[in-house]
Order: C-alpha cells, then structure tokens, then sequence
C-alpha cells in the first residue's frame, strides 16, 4: 500500500458548549417518509443544538401514538419517556415536580391530546406546569391506522369518504382560556416558524401548549382533508413575522416604528413580532379566543404566538419548592428529628 | 354476651345488681350522621383509655354527610382484645330512627341510656334502661339554639361516666385534649354538657346494670391513632417527597392529615420552602401517573387511594412494573364500587392488586395490622420500591385507616433510606456506561439514572414491555423473553426482603390459622376462645407481605389443617396461597370468610372454626 497523508479531519463544527449535532439526533425514525412529525423532530434538534442546550438537563415525555414515538428521534442524550396513551401531562407533571430544573418537553398527538388525554390536558393547563407541550395534529389516529381524532374539523373526511360530523376540539383555545401561559399553533412545514416558536417556548417559564399541524400522509392527506399539506398551505394565515435573539447574543434592535413589537422573555432572550396584515395583540386573552374563533368561521389556520402571558406561577411556584430539585434531597433534610415524633407521640397520649 | 368478672348470678333486672362486669363490655352509640357526636364518642373512648382500661373504637358510619344513622362502638377489654365485638352492653339511643331496632337487637341484660320522649322502655322487660331528657338539659347550658344539637351530646358523656364509674377528672381530661388549646372556649361549653349530665345521672338514675370500669395500668405509654394517620406519619419518616391523590373514602384522611403533619415538619427552617410537593390530582389515573414520572426522576412518591382508586390505576401500575420504576400505593380497602357500602370494610383487593394491569404482571403487597405496622410498613415501601424499582401496594383497610386504635408509641427510624441502584455521574464516569436492563448482580434488578444526570451516558429511554437490555426498542421475542424472565427473578429475590410473617407455633396443635392486616385482631382473641371454650390448641402465622416466604411452606407443612381467615367472600388470600403452594399444602388449608362490611369479630372466627372442625 502506498502511503498517503491523511488529509486532516474538517474541524468539527460545534455549537455554543462545544457539542456538535450528533447528542441533539436521536436513532432512526421509523415514521412514514414524508410524515410531518418527522419534520417537527428536526426542528427540535436543530433548535436544541442551535441554543446550546445540554441535552441531559432534558426530559423527553410523551404518550402514545406516532407522535409520542418521536423523542426517540432526537436528544439521544436525554432521558425520554414514552408513557401511556393520553397520560403524558401527569407523568411529566410528575418528573417536573420531582425535578424542577428538567426542561420538560412533551411530544403527544392529537388523539393522545384532545381525545384520550383531553382530561389530564385540562389539568395541566389549570396548573401551568413548566412544559413545553407539543401537540402534533393530524387529525388523525396516525397509529391505529387513520380514525378520527377530536381535533378533525367539521366537513373533513377520511380516506374512505366517511365524513367528521361533531365539533372539533380546538387545543390552542383550551390552552388560552384554561392557563397556558404561551399558546401557539405553527405547521410542520414551516421551518422558520416553527423554530422560532420553539426557541421562544425555551426562554418561557411556564407551560407553553405548540400545536402544530402535522400531516398524516398515509392516513390524512387525500383530498377532503383539512389536516393535508395542500390544504393547510392554501389556508394558513400566520399572524406575525416572528424573530428571536437569544440572550446570550448582544442584542440589537432596529425597530420601524409601529411595525413590531418586542417582547423579553423570562430567561432575557427576545421576541420579536412583526405584524403580518391585521393587528394581533398576543397579551390579550378575549382578543386571542376572538380571532380563533373568527377563523374557524373563515377557514382560516392562525398560525404564529397566539397567546403569551408572563410572570404568572408555575406550579412549582404555588406549591412554594424549595431551591433544590425535591429527588436531590438527602435523609438529613427530609427525615424529621427524634424530637418531632417523640412531640407527637406525645400529643397522641 | 361479655364474660362475666364475678360469680354469675343471674341478672336481676330493675333490681341492683348483684355483681359486677368490669373492664370487659361495649358501649354503643347510635346517632345519626352530622350530630357532632363524633366528638363525644371520642372523649368517652379516650377517658376509658386514660384509665388504663385497653380499648376500641370503631366508627359505623354513612356514606353521607348528613341525617343517616352512624354508631359508635367501644370496646373495653381488661385482656386487651380490642378487635370488634359483636353483642352490644351498653347502648346510648340517640338516634329516633333506629331506636327500636337497636333497642329489639340487644340481649338480656343489656343497659340502655336513651332519650326519654322515645319512651323505649316500654319495648322490653328484660334490659336496664335510663332515660335522659335531654332537651331539657341542654337549654341552660347552651343558652345558643344552634349550637344545642351539637353540644346535646356531651350530656350523654355525662350520663354514661356516672353510671360506668369513669373518672370525671380523666373526662376533663380528655375533653380538652380533644378541643386543643385554641378552643378552649367551646371545650368549656362541652364541659358544662358533661357536668349536667353526670349531675342528672347522680340525681335521678339509680344504676342497676352490672358494668364498670375501673383503673388498670394496662394503656401506660400508649397512644391513640388512626391508621392512616400512622401511614401518614410513615410516609414522611420515610421521606416522601411527592404526594398525589384524589379523595375517596376511606383513604383521604391519610394524605389530609399527611398535609398538616408536612407542615409543621417539611418546610426549611431559613427560607420557610417546602421539601415536598403534595398535589390533589384530577382523578386517580392523574395520582399514579404522576408518582410514576416523580419516582422515574428520583423522588420518593407516593398516592393514597381506595378499590375504585385502584381499577383506575391498572395501566400505570403495569407500565411501573414493565419498565421498572418504583411507586408506593396505598390501598385502604373498602366494599365495592360504586355506591353502596364504600364506607365499611373489606379486605377486598388482595387479588386486584397483586395482580393489577395485564400481561404478566405481578406486584408486592404488604399488610399492615395497626398503626405501628402501617408507620413502619410506609417506610418499607419505599425503600422496597425503589431497592426493587417497582410498584409497592400497602394494603389497609378501612377499619385499620379510619378507626381509632390503642398503639404502641412508634420507634425512631434508624436505618438509612435504601435508594436502590442508582448510578450517579462519578459511577458512570468510572464506569464508561450502563444498561439500563441487564442484570449484573444476578438478584434480577438493574441499575437506573435520573433524568438530569450530568453524563452523556446517563440517559435511556422509558417505555412499556418492549425493550432489550440496553433499553432500546424491540419487539423481539429473545429480548422480550429474557426480560420478564429477569422480572420474575427479581420477584424471587424480593422474597427474602419482603417483611417476614409473625408465626406463633404451638407444638400441641394441629390446626393452624393464618391471616393478614386486620384480621389479626379477631384471629388472636378466636385462638383465646377456642382454647377456652373447646380446648382447641392453635398455631398460628400472619402475613406481611406477598410475596410469601418460606415460613409459610414450613408453617402448613407442621399443621393437619390450616384455616386462612378473611374479610372477603372469595377467599383471595387463600386463591393467592394456592398458586405459590405444592398440592400437598393446598390440600391443607381451609377457609374462613367474613364479608358483611363490619369489622371482623373473634366469635365469628371461632363459631366458624368450631363448625368445621366438626365439634
Ligand atoms: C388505553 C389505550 N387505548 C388505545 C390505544 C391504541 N392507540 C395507540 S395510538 C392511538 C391513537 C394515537 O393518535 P394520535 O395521538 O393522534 O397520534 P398519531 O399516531 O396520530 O401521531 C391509539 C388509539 C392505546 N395505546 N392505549
Ligand atoms: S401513519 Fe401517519 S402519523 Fe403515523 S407515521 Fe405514518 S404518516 Fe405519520
Ligand atoms: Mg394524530
């Protein structure tokens, strides 16, 4: 063999804590080719690797169904949970409560959201559990093979013709009238949208409910379908041109007045929302479940930050935690003193 | 009827009594629900108690909030049993509504302090009765009309201390134990109650039923406490961090009275911060979803809950077994679901839980029998659960939770929490990685992190059955073989954790008793009769826990017959033993049921035993 000089690797591009994509990727997917879910998954690493997130400080949590098998296909290096159908929001609950300094993110569908789940979703609203909350919507049950959910709209139909007589649910509208504190609905096919929600939803404390309408190619993107690539492109209205600086870069602003409004987001980083035809004021609950409404009636898919609301509790904040995560606590600190079950002994004499 | 302390004479009715029944008799007061008598009952309990006179108390109540009958039972017993009586001595009528029937129901001999307009001395000739008017004697003391119907029944406190001869000093006592030291006003109010029925009673009642108590020293250095109290206080020694829970009765005092005790114990002394997390989920399929993620990211978690609780938990405990991670479930049993009788007794889902969800699945249960057990039992739980990285189901009852039981004081935990195999980011630096679900001890139970594990090789990812040892997907049928294979080896190695049964061998005995939790009470007290009243000589062994041990095997390998006695009519325990015992055992045993909503009683057990033992 003659010999060659190894040409010299090309430097490894990496990002902000010096790790390169590969943590933030998860195994292969086994969705179906095409399958807007999988379009979510890399915008959720890119994202993740864009901010420079260490991935072990995330818990991956999700339900059953297409959707829910997704973190397993991304943040290979953070620990993930595929639970049970419809049940995420206790679970992650549950693993925030125990950890709070997780960033939780939840991955469920539609079915495991709005029909199954819809009772535990309500809950967790109620509480504003820190989550990042993703709801992939196709409409559909993608997993046991395409019968409607409880998000399909009025007038869709299956595959088969079959039509959705009853009222959709409209997860974006329980989130803003029952205590998310940031409410969004983007598509699987907007990039740049999507991303930006995402990384807004890391600087948020608080839950943040992302419904992003993800179509079922196998199941629900025949013509007929208001969850199809064809439709929700010909109807998507997005609301406002969204940027996002995160804190760690040196902000600069160039604002035409008017045009934008800038928000600062609990961790620093900044929004910024361009205006994209109508006024849209996201801080303004009725105003929010107006234009929701407005567009149902109009066909219309509102898309952007829907509703955004800051500095309320958490429930870690109601429930008054103390500054370390409870699951780190020792004996010392939460096995009470001799004395305490001797004064209760006592008491009970 | 109550054994008789002195010669028996017979009972001369209207008559003073010839002899005396001391320290050995029940009291019963029938009320309706919503009176405030629970207050009363509980004086009167305690000042027995104080006495040093061993006692009881069980609380027949409603499932209602107001206006159906309740009674309230004391038992005092010079010997110490304290499981239920069946036949009633002493009976305070206060309720109009099953006054007859209470009064129809008693035997020869019995006393009866009632309210003097329901004239219920004109039912029968044969029992002592008392009339108080007690109308008339709450007005002066309660100038408040509507305070009146609560305070009417301190009055029959009064009554019943004159003619039981109850020291009035440990009723004050008692009284205001009860009232704390926030209330002492109202305590005062009740106080007079009491005063004006024992002076009604010492002018106007002359006794002539033959009960007493008198002083013993038999209670020094005891307690009083509900079970679910005592698991409460368990759950936070063992240092619960997450609580969860919906109400249902008969468990929810266990995580309400858990609420006061965390306060007062668990919040940081600087900075006033809670160490623990306790949130009232929307039902309890929400309570055990959130244990499992809690207990999956590190902390000690537990819920509360009753039958109906349970039938929805069964996906979640199933997934906590198949993908191992540990939770603590109280189970205070209760009949049925539904409505119905939710508020009696039963030991009514051994077989739910030890085999709870689908797929092969299979769970420990322990069986506590009193409030020191269920203290001692909750910590066990945990360290169980997260030594063996499974669910862990203490199963109460309804009359271990929610009755109020003498207690021996509980002990100061010494031994350190068992946080099971957790790898921590030094071991996995040390050791380069892990797999989630390979056994590397051989005792079947694997090594976890915890999701914020600063490693990148500390994370896995969770899901039910199908995975292989490295924690990746597969449905394959080597991986999935293997793994619950692991999972039944894990279970075995729990038999030599798993709490040991108490086995009391008689060497002259070739019968045996086994039973579990409360049934206890009733099974010691039936051995005691059948000894005396037949000659039966007994062994006996109860359980703790399940999986079984091999004291079991040895235990039904030295007796002819074995009865297992429970509160169901099923025989669950027993199915349980049939499927861990060789035939030769199996053919052994024989059972005892009892499933009427009552707590179980010793003549039951016996009149039972008696009856198969052909005598
Ligand atoms: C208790 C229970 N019932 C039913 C199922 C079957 N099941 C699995 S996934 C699914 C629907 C998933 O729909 P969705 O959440 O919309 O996810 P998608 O597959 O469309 O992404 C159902 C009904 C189950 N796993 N568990
Ligand atoms: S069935 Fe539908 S939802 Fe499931 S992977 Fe295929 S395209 Fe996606
Ligand atoms: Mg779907």
């Amino acid at each position: 063999m003659s010999a060659t000089i190894p040409a010299p690797p090309p430097p490894k591009k990496v990002n902000r804590i010096g790790l390169d994509v590969l943590p933030y990727k998860g195994s292969k997917t086994t969705l179906c080719a095409g399958c807007g879910h999988n379009s979510i998954s890399e915008r959720i690493v890119e994202v993740f690797y864009e901010l420079g997130i260490e991935p072990w400080k995330v818990a991956k949590m999700s339900g059953i169904g297409c959707s829910s098998k997704t973190p397993a296909y991304f943040l290979s290096q953070a620990h993930g949970f595929n639970s049970v159908h419809g049940r995420a929001p206790a679970v992650s609950t549950g693993a925030l409560l125990a950890n709070k300094d997780l960033i939780g993110i939840v991955v469920t569908g539609d079915g495991d959201t709005a029909s199954i789940g819809i009772g535990q979703f309500i809950h967790m609203l109620r509480r504003n559990v820190p989550l990042i909350y993703i709801i992939e919507n196709n409409g559909v049950y993608g997993l046991t093979k395409g019968q409607f959910s409880a998000t399909a709209d009025v007038g869709s139909t299956q595959k088969s013709g079959v039509v959705n007589q009853l009222t959709p649910i409209d997860c974006c509208l329980l989130g803003i009238e029952l205590g998310a504190t940031l409410v969004a609905r983007s598509f699987s096919g907007d990039k740049k949208q999507l991303s930006t929600i995402l990384k807004t939803c890391l600087s948020h404390r608080g839950l943040c409910v992302v419904d992003v309408i993800s179509p079922c190619v196998t199941f629900n993107d025949h013509v007929g379908s208001t969850k199809s690539y064809t439709y929700v492109k010909e109807h998507e209205v997005p609301l406002q041109d969204l940027s996002y600086v995160p804190y760690y870069e040196e902000i600069h602003v160039e604002l035409e007045e008017g045009e934008a409004r800038e928000v600062t987001l609990h961790d620093g980083s900044l929004l910024r929302l361009k205006k994209l035809g109508r006024e849209y004021d996201p801080t303004d609950k009725l105003a929010a479940i107006q234009a929701l409404h407005q567009a149902e009636k109009a066909q219309e898919v509102l898309t952007g930050i829907l509703y955004l609301e800051q500095g309320r509790d958490t429930l870690i904040d109601m429930l008054g935690l103390c500054d370390e995560p409870l699951a780190s606590l020792g004996e010392d600190r939460l096995r009470p003193s001799r004395e305490a079950l001797e004064m209760i002994m006592e008491e009970l004499r | 009827m109550s054994t008789i302390d002195v010669s028996p004479v017979a009972s001369q009715v209207g008559g003073e009594s010839a002899y005396r029944i001391v320290n050995d008799f029940s009291i019963q007061v029938a009320t309706v629900n919503g009176s405030g008598s629970q207050t009363a009952n509980n004086v009167l309990m305690r000042s027995i108690f104080q006495m040093g006179v061993p006692v009881s108390g069980k609380n027949l109540f409603p499932s209602n909030i107001a206006g159906l009958p309740t009674w309230f039972t004391i038992r005092a017993n010079r010997h110490g049993w304290i499981a239920r009586k069946k036949e009633i001595d002493f009976l305070v009528a206060m309720n109009p509504e099953t006054a007859r029937e209470d009064v129809m129901k008693l035997e020869e001999g019995s006393a009866v302090v009632y309210d003097e307009p329901l004239k219920l001395n004109e039912l029968r000739g044969d029992l002592h009765f008392y009339p108080v008017p007690f109308d008339k004697l709450v007005a002066p003391v309660c100038p408040e009309p509507k305070l009146r119907k609560l305070v009417r029944n301190m009055i029959y406190d009064g009554v019943v201390a004159h003619l039981l001869s109850i020291d009035l000093e440990e009723m004050r006592k008692a009284l205001f134990k009860q009232f704390g030291p926030k209330k002492v006003k109202a305590a005062e109010l009740n106080w007079n109650a009491v005063l004006a029925g024992r002076q009604f009673a010492m002018d106007h009642l002359r006794k002539t039923d033959p009960f007493v108590i008198e002083r013993m020293d038999k209670t020094a250095g005891k307690i009083i406490i509900d079970g679910n109290s005592a698991a409460a206080l368990g759950c936070i020694f063992a240092g619960c961090t997450v609580v969860t829970w919906y109400p249902i009765t008969p468990s929810s005092s266990l995580v309400e009275t858990m609420i006061g005790y965390l306060k007062r114990l668990r919040h940081d002394k600087k900075t006033g911060k809670a160490t623990y997390a306790v949130v009232q989920a929307e039902d309890e399929l929400a309570a055990i979803g959130m244990v499992i993620g809690a207990s999956w990211a590190g902390a000690r978690a537990m819920t509360s809950t009753s039958g109906p609780g349970i039938s929805l938990m069964a996906e979640f405990v199933g997934l906590g077994y198949y993908a191992e991670v540990p939770a603590v479930i109280f189970d205070v049993q209760r009949v049925g679901p539904s409505t119905g009788l939710p508020t009696r007794t039963m030991q009514g889902d051994i077989l739910s839980n030890a085999f709870l969800s689908h797929g092969d699945t299979k769970h420990p249960l322990f069986f506590p029998s009193s409030p020191a057990e269920c203290f001692q039992m909750a910590q066990d739980a945990f360290d169980f659960a997260e030594r063996f990285q499974t669910p862990v189901f203490v199963n109460t009852d309804l009359d271990l939770g929610m009755n109020n039981w003498m207690a021996d004081p509980f002990e100061y935990p010494t031994k350190p929490f068992d946080r099971g195999k957790v790898l921590s980011k030094e071991d996995l630096d040390r050791l380069g990685g892990f797999s989630r679900y390979k056994d590397v001890d051989g005792d079947g139970v694997a090594y976890r992190t915890l999701p914020g594990t600063p490693h990148p090789a500390a994370a896995y990812f969770t899901r039910g059955s199908g995975h292989n040892e490295k924690a990746a997907y597969s449905e394959r049928e080597d991986d999935y073989v293997n793994n619950v294979d692991r999972l039944a080896r894990k279970f075995e190695t729990m038999r030599r954790y798993v709490p040991k049964p108490e086995v009391d061998i008689n060497p002259k005995a070739r019968i045996g008793i086994i039973c579990c939790g409360t049934s206890r009470w009733a099974c010691e007290e039936s051995r005691d009769q059948l000894l005396r009243e037949y000659g039966i000589e007994t062994s006996y062994l109860r359980l703790k826990a399940f999986p079984f041990t091999e004291e079991l095997s040895q235990f039904i390998d030295q007796h002819d017959r074995v009865y297992v006695v429970e509160q169901n009519r099923d025989a669950q325990l027993l199915c349980l033993m049939r499927l861990e015992c060789s035939p030769e055992r199996i053919a052994k045993l024989r059972s005892i049921r009892y499933y009427g909503g009552m707590p179980l009683d010793a003549r039951t057990v016996t009149d039972e035993l008696v009856a198969k033992e052909g005598l």
